[in-house]
């Protein structure tokens, strides 16, 4: 998916949650990102971030930040691997 | 196997908790106070005479048959009009009883074509049944008086025929299309000898208002109102009670039979979402299962342009599976997905998942639901802790007042539309939030009290001034508040909405609609009594369709209309299976019973039966999948009963993105239009075809029941396994009575579900387990799954999809009665008669500005892309909006809908695109490019053929 297009869903996600107070929308949108975004989305708007996250809305940006602080126990996928799907 | 043959009590049960005491017959019966004599009598086992009365309908009181004495009054009462009173003492056969009524019989056959022999209702007729039961041996009369023996027939109706002559006049084809249907098209027409009954302005049935719900013919005692069907076939010699494959209601019917063939589909009248009513499409458009264009063989192609091979099962599982294989080795395991069905049973659902979950080793799964009511999952799991509506249908029958959003019952869901309608017709109030004036705002003896119509795209603006209006006029329910909800939350909530900017004086400048309207609204909703709120596709497919979803439910919570029979929050779920297919795990971050994949628990229980490691990482959603596989990281898709080349937004990246596949496996009825893109293809099977079980609007389990062999050969869960064994990922299930045993193994809210209990019970509602043995019709009563109500602040969010000098209007789509869906299967019926293509309503105004004349071609242009089709005239729409369906592939509405998504679930706004309309000469150069396109790709090379 292109950087763009997230960066459009993620600014979409942020504004639902800036009706919220700072650190609970903070968190919820970060949240979301763990709970909805497929591993390789979420790579690609880690990696947006690590370039600057332009186009990026300030709440946003710190949501990212934190999603990429998150401790997964599936981190390994994250960052694309699979290892953690031993299917045979 | 036998015909169900279900019991007519005469007249409907009383709701009456106190019992009266009387005798009938000598003998002591007790009754509740309100029953009719008739229908007490019924119930201790002894038949009336009748033809008048039907308990599905209201006492009349016409026909003389059913007369009865009672000790200590004078005459011989009718006994479905008269009620029940304590000490009476009743007979039920006399000679003088036994005299009225033969001399009234006697009446009836001196005008009736003793035709018995030849006639469709031979075997099944009231007035045959009664005859012999008053002991008719003459008719004094003679038949060569005045008659009514030259009347024509009236066939206009694609599915039922008017025989005029056989009529008896007994008015209650004309009660049930009153009571039962609400559409009041039937009348009777003249009086005394000259009364017929009269549909429309005494036109032919096709050409009046007539919806053909069947009502009038499952009425009608005589073969006066008859199918077409049972007059071609004849009368069926046994039947199977099973589920509507068509729209959420969840209708239960009697498939009649005779050997393998159906004869016709009869509603049930113990069917706990129906009640014995049916609308045009369950009652009649079935013949899509035996359609000539159905394939029944699997077949298989290299390239999309190749014409199709067909082939064996067995090469097509197995190329299936191999290509998958293939794809995941070179492009790893995540570069396939799959798409499961709300067409689909329960079972057949759940195995698409499981085969993606364990054979392909992800998640990337998802279902229609994407494109429907993925914000309802969202918005009610995030409010109530559960993703699903509060109550089930029969609770409209207490609610003082209805609030509709973004739905049209009484086309979308036309049966729980009926039941609507008499809820309102006996003074429940209304109000209709909509940009279109839906039937419900006007129709007959049904007037909504506010018609909130607004600006596409404002529905979030709209719900939060009437939150406005509730909160800063003192109405909020404060003692529910105080203990089912969060404080804090609350108190953030009502300050927000509080805000002036959210007052409905500054919300009708962004939503066009008054304020005086918002606040009346707000102040019926809030202080009428039970009120409930019933939406669909108009909430949830915009940008802000979770957002719509979290309004409606913070409404209902400040309000207290939650946790009884009234109220709730209902989503009117649009396919058969939506509630079903999202309950089995159907999204790519939830099991079944909406738990989190990264939930080690239920992840756990999952590997543990399943035999594998499951990946903890949800997958990719239906539009994440193209988008992947147009940037080429997203190869193969297994996609079953879905047609998203249709039913998504935005066809040519929908086309893209299947193009750009290298393997497209489609299981369906026919070549739908996803098809066109697909390499393998594998024949699917109909409702009548299999086991299994729907789940409907109102988390209702019910059984459907094979009543024919699979023409295709299997059950769609028998391919399902094949594929997962080809997989090398074993499935093995002897009946689909064993994948819900699984299924309630390994769901806690599915626990003491099975076959047994559902054949027992007729149904149950999830949740059904040791808490709750008997299910769940109504939510929430005393609390919520997750603790405390939750209020969320909606904040409103205009669309990125503007309206601007190119693109001025404002397109919404929707459905139409006799259609579902992308009509793959209603346009295989006669339902086209009623609706052959796809029309553009435009209001006058802007119509004229365009030069556009009504049943012209209009070109309709997008940002996305444009068609054409012909222009409606009505002012149905409110200027500045158009409306069109997207049932026909000749239209391709959502060749214009565009990639704008909710912000939570990517459910896309469907609802919102800026068009321009213009005069058009006929079809765009693309719709002649898909025709073809669509027929190349449909070229078959038959095994016969192929073998020369």
């Amino acid at each position: 998916m292109s950087p763009d297009k997230l960066i459009y869903m993620a600014n979409q996600i942020g504004k639902f949650f800036s009706a919220q107070r700072h650190d609970q929308a903070v968190a919820g949108i970060a949240d979301h990102l763990a709970k909805f975004w497929d591993p390789s989305m979420r790579k690609k708007i880690l990696a947006h971030l690590e370039h600057g996250g332009e186009g990026l809305d300030p709440l946003v940006k710190e949501a990212v930040q934190k999603l990429g602080m998150m401790n997964f126990s599936r981190t390994d996928v994250v960052a694309g691997s699979a290892a953690s799907v031993a299917n045979s | 196997m036998s015909l169900i043959n279900e019991v007519d009590y005469g007249t409907p049960a009383s709701r009456s908790e106190k019992l009266v005491t009387l005798t009938i017959d000598g003998v002591e019966v007790r009754a509740p106070e309100g029953t009719s004599i008739m229908r007490a009598a019924m119930e201790m086992g002894t038949e009336i005479p009748k033809l008048c009365a039907n308990d599905m309908l209201e006492p009349f009181g016409s026909c003389r048959l059913c007369l009865v004495e009672i000790e200590g009054r004078n005459g011989t009462p009718a006994s479905c009009t008269t009620p029940v009173a304590p000490g009476m003492v009743v007979k039920t056969q006399t000679e003088r009883l036994k005299a009225l009524r033969k001399g009234v019989m006697e009446l009836y056959i001196s005008d009736h074509p003793l035709d018995c022999l030849t006639c469709a209702a031979n075997g099944d007729c009231e007035l045959q049944t009664q005859a012999g039961a008053v002991g008719l041996r003459q008719v004094r009369y003679g038949y060569e008086g005045a008659n009514h023996f030259d009347e024509v027939k009236d066939e206009s109706n694609p599915y039922f025929t008017y025989d005029p002559t056989k009529c008896i006049v007994c008015n209650r084809c004309v009660r049930a299309c009153e009571e039962v249907q609400g559409t009041f098209a039937l009348t009777i027409d003249g009086r005394g000898f000259k009364s017929r009954v009269a549909p429309g302005q005494d036109e032919p049935f096709f050409e009046s208002e007539c919806v053909s719900c069947g009502a009038c013919v499952q009425a009608c005692p005589t073969a006066t109102l008859s199918e077409k069907s049972l007059i071609s076939i004849g009368q069926p010699e046994h039947s199977a009670v099973t589920t509507c494959a068509y729209c959420g209601v969840g209708c239960t019917f009697k498939a009649e039979m005779r050997g393998e063939e159906l004869v016709r589909m009869v509603p049930f009248k113990d069917g706990k979402a129906n009640h014995g009513h049916s609308c045009v499409k369950g009652r009649f458009a079935w013949g899509y299962a035996t359609h000539k264009e159905r394939i029944l063989s699997p077949m298989i192609r290299a390239k999309v342009s190749d014409p199709w091979r067909e082939v064996s099962w067995e090469e097509a599982i197995n190329h299936a599976a191999s290509e998958f294989k293939r794809i995941q080795a070179t492009y790893g395991k995540r570069s396939v997905g799959g798409i499961t069905s709300s067409r689909c049973t329960n079972e057949e659902t759940y195995l698409v998942q499981k085969l993606i979950r364990g054979a392909f080793g992800n998640n990337n799964v998802d279902t229609c639901a994407r494109v429907c009511h993925s914000p309802t999952g969202y918005g009610l799991k995030t409010a109530f802790g559960t993703s699903a509506g509060t109550q089930d249908f029969d609770s409209v029958e207490d609610s003082d007042v209805i609030l509709v959003i973004g739905a049209n019952p009484t086309d979308g869901h036309p049966v729980f539309g009926s039941r609507m309608k008499k809820r309102l017709r006996q003074g429940a109030k209304l109000i209709v939030i909509d940009p279109r004036r839906i039937d419900l705002v006007r129709t007959p003896h049904v007037k909504a009290d506010y018609h909130l119509a607004l600006q596409p795209g404002t529905n979030v603006a709209i719900l939060t001034a009437i939150a406005h209006v509730i909160v800063t006029e003192g109405l909020v329910n404060e003692a529910f508040v105080r203990e089912r909800c969060d404080a804090e939350e609350f108190q953030d909530w009502a300050a927000f909405v509080s805000e002036p900017r959210h007052s409905p004086e500054e919300v009708a400048k962004v939503a066009g609609v008054p304020a005086e309207l918002i606040r009346a609204a707000a102040r019926l909703y809030a202080t009428g009594g039970n009120a409930a709120i019933y939406y669909g596709l108009g909430v949830t497919e915009h940008s802000q369709g979770s957002t719509t979803v979290l309004a409606i439910a913070n409404l209902a919570l400040a309000t207290g209309n939650l946790g009884r029979p009234g109220v709730g929050v209902n989503p009117l779920r649009g396919q058969n299976n939506v509630q079903g297919a999202c309950d089995m795990g159907s999204f790519p971050h939830e099991f079944a019973g909406y738990r989190h994949v990264s939930d080690d628990t239920a992840r756990a229980i999952y590997e543990g039966v399943w035999g594998v490691a499951l990946d903890n990482e949800p997958g990719l959603r239906i539009p994440n999948m193209l988008d992947s596989a147009v940037e080429g990281t997203f190869k193969g898709i297994y996609i079953q009963g879905e047609d998203i080349l249709q039913s998504d937004p935005d066809t040519h990246h929908v086309a893209a993105g299947l193009a750009a596949m290298e393997c497209v496996v489609v299981q369906d009825l026919f070549l739908n239009e996803t098809a066109n893109y697909a390499h393998v293809f594998l024949p699917g099977s109909t409702f009548l075809e299999k086991d299994g079980t729907f789940t409907n609007a109102e988390r209702r389990i019910q059984r459907v029941r094979k009543v024919m062999s699979p023409k295709n050969g299997f059950g769609d869960w028998e391919i399902t396994v094949a594929l997962s064994n080809a997989l090398g990922f074993p499935m093995n299930y002897a009946h689909p009575s064993e994948i819900m045993d699984e299924i309630a193994r390994t769901t806690p809210s599915f626990a003491g579900v099975s076959y047994a209990r559902l054949d027992e019970a007729g149904s149950v509602q999830w949740p059904c387990n040791e808490a709750h043995p008997d299910g769940t019709p109504i939510m929430h009563i005393g609390g919520f799954a997750s603790g405390k109500g939750k209020f969320v602040l909606t904040e409103y969010v205009a669309t990125d999809e503007r309206t601007g000098p190119r693109f001025p209007l404002l397109l919404t789509t929707g459905r139409i009665l006799s259609h579902y869906n992308v009509g793959a299967q209603t346009r295989r019926t006669e339902n086209v008669a009623w609706h052959p293509e796809d029309l553009l309503e435009i209001h006058p105004h802007d119509a004229e500005q365009r030069g556009v004349r009504d049943g012209e071609w209009v070109k309709l242009h997008s940002r996305a892309g444009e068609t054409t089709l012909r222009a409606l005239v009505t002012d149905r729409v409110a200027p500045g909006v158009v409306y069109t369906t997207f049932h026909h592939p000749t239209t391709q509405a959502n060749v214009v809908t565009t990639d704008f998504s909710d912000w939570a679930t990517n459910c896309p706004e469907f609802k919102v695109t800026a068009v321009q309309i213009s005069r058009s000469n006929g079809p765009s150069d693309w719709q002649e490019q898909y025709r073809e396109q669509a027929e190349q790709s449909r070229r078959i090379v038959h095994s016969i053929e192929a073998a020369e």
